[in-house]
């Protein structure tokens, strides 16, 4: 970490993407895995023989005068505490990244899923399946987002599919600006399919829209059947919830209809795929779900060229 | 984590552009409905906040609460919880219309 500003606690890692170096005011050089706009504050203190104040300041050494509020003088004792408003969504900035990616990926017909799970669902058995079956009439593009390595996205790639590995490091979520930045090195084709394979976690990825037409949330019956009373907010964000493992049901304990009902307690639109990614059953009813969203993308673009 | 840095985010262009000295105060409102653990955010508020100009600044979270439309009732009704039943009628066809938001609803500054 950088000890002068402290960033880098992102440790966004995007495959093959290179450190930029930069050069502070002081003279340092480090790198970043990214570029960012924020001016570092720092405080100093100083003694002019009145007072002894401490204040922040950028790097470009414009001070900040206390005489510039209401009162135009810096008297102590003499608050000059000001209410700002704000009103602004704490999550406006990646709300707006996000709706940049919507509408690039919507000019190119491109049709893009958000696949959100608990870590072990399946999803990147689920995904493989997914791009062998559409192997020669879809093609499917992968942003693989994992904490540490590339092993997911070394499995899709062995498929013959594109992928890129996003590492968040301590992040437990993919983020707009992540899946942008992706996007950029992708560039998926028109009347492609974007599969965003988000962190394996039921809480962080349902504040962060990613651009996606649609949340995919797969739960395997290997998990509780009270999954989605327990994390609703991703159950309530998401189109289609998948049930993956269904195969395995002869051997656990996993009530499917309790299930479903919890999940249409907090999501009443939500659709339900059954399906067993390895053995196959329910896979044609995915795919077909998954060409109404490609054909759905193209037909608006086509319409908004018309 | 990343929401607090969010605020934070926020915080520090609102106080640059407002030529501020320091923050004193950062007044948030969290919904019911919305997936943030009050607690968990005055945490990583508190510590992403370290030698910035919102050091030691007073965080307050505002809670709103959750109401949601019933499409059974056809009236818009309370909700306290995702996955509760409407208080009314008891059934679950109920559309989020407020309390999920995550605001930040203004700041004090010198």
């Amino acid at each position: 970490m950088c000890t002068t500003c402290g960033c880098g606690q992102g440790e966004t890692r995007i495959e093959g993407e290179h450190a930029l170096e930069h050069r502070h005011a002081d003279g340092t050089v480090h790198s970043h895995p990214h570029d960012h706009s924020d001016p570092h504050e720092h405080e100093h203190g100083h003694g002019d023989g009145h007072h002894v104040h401490s204040h922040a300041h950028g790097h470009d050494h414009h001070d900040l005068h206390f005489g510039r509020g209401p009162a135009a003088a810096h008297a102590p004792g003499l608050s000059q505490t000001r209410m700002v408003q704000i009103e602004q969504d704490i999550l406006a900035k990646n709300d707006a990244l996000a709706a940049a990616i919507r509408q690039r990926l919507a000019e190119r017909g491109v049709f893009a899923v958000n696949l959100v799970s608990s870590p072990g669902s399946g999803k990147t058995t689920l995904l493989v399946k997914t791009i062998e079956a559409l192997h020669g009439r879809r093609e499917v593009v992968v942003i693989e987002g994992d904490q540490e390595t590339s092993h997911d996205a070394d499995r899709i790639r062995a498929t013959g599919a594109r992928a890129l590995q996003v590492n968040t490091g301590k992040g437990c979520h993919l983020d707009a600006d992540m899946v942008g930045r992706a996007l950029e090195r992708l560039a998926p084709p028109a009347g492609s399919v974007l599969m965003i394979e988000n962190v394996g976690n039921l809480v962080c990825p349902a504040g962060f829209d990613l651009g996606e037409a649609h949340k995919v949330i797969v739960l395997s019956v290997t998990e509780g059947e009270d999954k989605p009373l327990k994390y609703p907010d991703l159950f309530r964000r998401s189109t289609l919830m998948l049930l993956n493992k269904i195969d395995l049901l002869p051997y656990v304990e996993f009530d499917v209809a309790r299930c479903l009902g919890y999940a249409r307690r907090v999501n009443p639109e939500i659709g339900v795929i059954e399906l067993s990614a390895t053995r196959g059953q329910g896979m044609d009813e995915w795919l077909a779900w998954i060409e109404g969203g490609v054909l759905a993308a193209q037909g608006a673009l086509s319409r908004a060229r018309r | 984590m990343a929401l607090a840095e969010s605020v934070l985010q926020i915080v520090e262009e609102t106080a640059r552009h407002h030529g501020a000295s320091r923050v004193r105060a950062v007044h948030l409102t969290i919904g019911r409905l919305s997936h943030v653990e009050p607690e968990a955010l005055a945490f990583s508020f508190e510590v992403v906040t370290r030698n910035s100009i919102a050091q030691d600044a007073q965080l307050e979270i505002h809670t709103s609460e959750g109401v949601a439309w019933c499409m059974e009732c056809s009236d818009t009704v309370s909700l306290d919880r995702l996955g509760d039943a409407c208080p009314r009628c008891a059934g679950y066809q109920l559309q989020v219309t407020g309390g999920d938001e995550m605001r930040v609803r203004d700041i004090e500054i010198d």
